[in-house]
């Protein structure tokens, strides 16, 4: 009865195009008008089933599903579509990823906050599930039977019964002329009935990664299309007052240089010099001969050692108190008490693509293919930038090499725009050299000082905890920058009598703002490292302490008028416990290694980790294994979560030993990989990955292991050698130890 | 502009750009070979490894003029269709994250299996130092070069 089952998996298709060179492979990279063209050839004149925006089936069988959110690599182009396939009741491995383009109909789409998952699963599985009863309901009015006689399988619904069974494709021209059902009266499947979700997918992209297809923004590539490159002042808020633009302009391969005036926004158009050439090559070439008098007056009195200067002074000062709990001075009195000055830098992010931008302007719009992990803001930036009407900006989103926040920000999609204005009709792909990309970070995660006073009473508990926290206000000492600011509610905080929390804010110019866990990528390692100095004063064992610092199993609200998550102390022991059992914590190791503790919550993720270390005499440091224990609810992809997991254990351990930004007179010192590193394989640790997978709703996992690295890292080197680490990254302390 | 003849992928290609260009640039700009990737344009991250000779180098340092007459391969060129083992082996691990550094940790780990075709973990992560991933995928890239590794073995590769 069915017909032979002619759909090709997705390898299939990548390997026939990649022989014929033909048009599919443009339409699974590139959104838009090539997809349109060629999906409408495939779908011949019969009706296609299009039951809402995610999903389309056409009379082949070509089942396409939409990605709705932007690609930084942390695995939705994947995880998302395996949703609606879930429901769908699909093949996976035959379905064809549609990444989507800027559009009205399918709810926010941003890459940020490790939100696509929660924001996401409920919509996409609704969507699967609706399109699924259509097709059963097509069927059935086929066969003449009801609809509660059949079933559905890879792409089939089956009726049992006669042995009959009908490809999706077979059904679709029927399915297309149903009613859209009520999602009220749509049942979803229970978890027990999935065969997609919590198994291991391979990213969708990858064979178009591993075999060198045009994927990423900086790989676009347009008819008559110029190059771009743009020079802006190294000092944050500096004004640009002249350039030798006239010998600019005749560099071989120039095609124009100009300069954009720009605006005060520091993550918007900022005033420089643009340059469009015939290639990257020209444009970064002539980049390098620009002479540009900047008025470089903002930077004074904002170095590095200035801010460190001062937070030392602030320090003997004191700070404005937020918050203050019981009272720790008499605690204090009567405990043993542990006092540490802790700090951690500034910090780029560093994504191996540097921001860049295709834009081409015509018919009084702008057409862009971007790379933005917020493409609505970038429109909204654009649109009052610029003075064009958003539904005059349309918005390609193309896989970028890397996010972790910094493409929150849309500035190199403003200049993209400011510049094709001005390129003649001609599309413009802009490119940052990686210097630009390291010294134009337009926020970056903010340094930040805090001077702890801690004490433990006769029992072995935590009895005071003071907290000075001294860090940075944009250009004003009244409120915490963008990611810079505190909690009262910051663990410890709500778990122990006496608790106080002062603050105080200097003033920056450097621009911060979100990277990979906002807030918690700096706070987790100074209060994860202080827990541990004080479960070491107490002479309890790290993991102990810690779980009774927890106490019994409960959701801590946020206290009044704190906007926080609700903290559910049962899923963070669970992980603890976790972690601890699969690293083999409690076993005695000798001097020069050693084992660390630390457990963090954000991003609606119970992450705690184990590391363990060798630390040879003369101080040279091997991680040996990190154990991760992970709570964010049931599993989407396994691979891709493990492949998170893995990735954030990795970027943490470059946070905590080798990267900081430092400034001179307002201006970035660092400028690519040589004084920025980053891990490589050789210091790679091995690595155990586990996950909680408790009933709780899925949540996303970009996030929440990133902060908790430093500290495991930091409590076994202490294990191992007796030295504490209060300040990162630690590549400048001494661990060599006798 | 001069012209330059390359040999990339076994084509002759003849292209016009100044002597200076780096092959990155002419592979990208002029060719439309997007595979190789900019990242640091210092020979710092790897990311622009293609094979001059069957030795992998990092075509942002490599100015035009020195690569006349020599065999260039980039990632396009690795096989025909995607079935080199080491392209298997990536996507059978799923290693890539964001995949903008895996074109050129594939070029690089294909030159040192030809070398070595039965490595230990200790010379693959070695071999690999200098290949930069962001994203921190080495765990799987060592597990895909080592799957490669067996798997040219019975396939009779070298």
């Amino acid at each position: 009865m069915s017909a032979p089952d002619s759909t090709l998996s997705r390898r299939d298709f990548i390997r026939v195009s990649t022989l014929t060179g033909g048009g599919f492979l443009l339409s699974l990279a590139l959104p838009g008008e090539a997809w349109a063209q060629t999906s409408q050839a495939l779908d011949d004149t019969a009706k296609v089933f299009t039951p809402g925006p995610f999903i389309k089936i056409t009379p082949q069988n070509i089942i396409t599903i939409l990605a709705k959110n932007p690609e930084t690599g942390q695995g939705v182009k994947t995880s998302l579509p395996m949703i609606v396939a879930e429901e769908l009741d699909a093949d996976f491995s035959k379905v064809v990823v549609e990444q989507a383009s800027l559009r009205g109909d399918v709810g926010a789409q941003f890459a940020g906050g490790s939100r696509s998952t929660p924001d996401n699963y409920l919509l996409l599985r609704r969507a699967g599930a609706t399109a699924r009863a259509m097709l059963i309901t097509a069927a059935a009015q086929t066969w003449s039977v009801r609809a509660e006689e059949l079933t559905t399988d890879k792409g089939r619904v089956i009726h049992a019964a006669t042995g009959r069974s009908l490809t999706y494709g077979e059904l679709a021209t029927k399915a297309a002329t149903l009613p859209i059902p009520d999602e009220k009266n749509i049942r979803l499947k229970n978890e027990d009935e999935f065969k997609i979700l919590g198994g291991r997918v391979g990213g969708v992209d990858n064979p178009a990664i591993v075999t060198g297809q045009a994927l990423f923004g900086i790989d676009q590539k347009l008819p008559g299309m110029v190059y771009a490159a743009f020079e802006k002042c190294p000092v944050y808020g500096g004004k640009i007052i002249s350039a030798n633009l006239d010998r600019i302009k005749r560099l071989p391969g120039v095609r124009d240089a100009f300069i954009i005036e720009g605006t005060d926004n520091l993550s918007g158009l900022l005033p420089g010099v643009a340059i469009i050439a015939d290639s990257t090559w020209a444009a970064f070439s002539a980049k390098r001969q620009l002479q540009i008098t900047w008025d470089e007056s903002t930077g004074a009195g904002h170095s590095s050692s200035d801010y460190d200067a001062r937070a030392a002074e602030a320090a003997k000062a004191g700070g404005k108190t937020v918050r203050n709990d019981g009272d720790v001075t008499a605690a204090f009195a009567t405990g043993k008490v542990v006092e540490g000055a802790y700090s951690y830098p500034f910090l780029n992010h560093a994504t191996l693509e540097p921001q860049g931008c295709t834009a081409w302007a015509r018919d009084g719009g702008i057409e862009f293919w971007t790379t933005s992990q917020t493409p609505g803001s970038g429109q909204d930036l654009v649109s009052s930038t610029l003075n064009i009407p958003k539904d005059k900006l349309k918005l390609n989103l193309v896989r970028a090499g890397g996010g972790f926040g910094r493409r929150l920000a849309n500035d190199y999609m403003v200049e993209a725009a400011a510049i094709a204005l001005r390129s003649n009709g001609a599309p413009v792909k802009l490119t940052w050299t990686r210097e630009d990309d390291m010294r134009h970070d337009c926020y970056h995660r903010p340094a930040g000082y805090h001077f702890l006073k801690g004490a433990v009473d006769p029992t072995g508990r935590i009895s005071a905890w003071h907290n000075h926290f001294v860090t940075f206000g944009n250009k004003n000492t009244e409120r915490p920058a963008s990611g810079a600011t505190m909690s009262p509610d910051e663990l410890p905080s709500r778990f122990i009598p006496n608790y106080r929390l002062d603050q105080t804010i200097m003033s920056t110019i450097v621009p911060t703002g979100p990277m990979r866990a906002p807030g918690s990528n700096g706070l987790a390692f100074v209060m994860q490292c202080f827990i541990d100095e004080l479960a070491h004063a107490a002479g309890r064992d790290p993991v102990e302490f810690r779980l009774e610092l927890l106490g019994a199993d409960r959701v801590v609200p946020p206290s009044s008028g704190q906007r926080g998550a609700p903290y559910d102390v049962g899923r963070m022991k669970g992980v603890v416990r976790l972690a601890a059992e699969k690293s083999g914590w409690g076993g005695k190791l000798p001097k020069g290694e050693g084992r660390g503790v630390a457990f963090h919550f954000s991003h609606s993720g119970y992450v705690a980790m184990v590391a363990e270390v060798t630390v040879s005499r003369d101080g040279t440091l091997k991680v040996r294994q990190v154990t991760a224990a992970v709570d964010v609810g049931p599993i989407i992809n396994l691979s891709g979560a493990e492949n998170q997991i893995q990735g954030s254990i990795i970027d943490g351990l470059g946070m905590a030993w080798l990267q900081e930004m430092t400034f001179d007179r307002g201006r970035a010192v660092q400028s690519n990989f040589h004084d920025y590193p980053l891990i490589r394989s050789t210091e790679t640790p091995a690595m155990s990955v586990n996950f909680l997978q408790s009933k709780n709703p899925p949540t996303g996992l970009g996030e929440p292991g990133y902060p908790v690295v430093p500290p495991a890292i930091c409590n076994a080197i202490f294990a191992a050698t007796g030295k504490r680490i209060r300040q990162l990254p630690f590549n400048k302390t001494d661990l060599s130890w006798s | 502009m001069p012209a330059y003849t390359l040999k990339i992928n076994g084509q002759s290609r003849l292209v016009n750009v100044t002597a200076d260009t780096p092959l990155l640039w002419v592979l990208r700009d002029t060719l439309g070979l997007t595979g190789t990737k900019y990242g640091c344009g210092l020979g710092l991250c790897g990311a622009c490894t293609v094979h001059v000779n069957g030795v992998p180098v990092r075509s942002c340092q490599m100015p035009v003029s020195t690569v006349g007459g020599v065999e260039i391969t980039t990632i396009e060129g690795l096989s025909a269709d995607g079935s080199h083992p080491l392209q298997q082996a990536w996507c059978e691990q799923d290693v890539p994250q964001c995949g903008y550094c895996q074109a050129g940790q594939i070029m690089t780990a294909a030159a040192f299996l030809k070398n070595n075709p039965t490595p230990t973990e200790e010379e693959i992560d070695g071999a690999m130092a200098n290949n930069l991933c962001r994203c921190g995928t080495y765990l799987r890239i060592r597990n895909a070069v080592k799957d490669a590794a067996v798997a040219q073995h019975k396939g009779g590769r070298p």
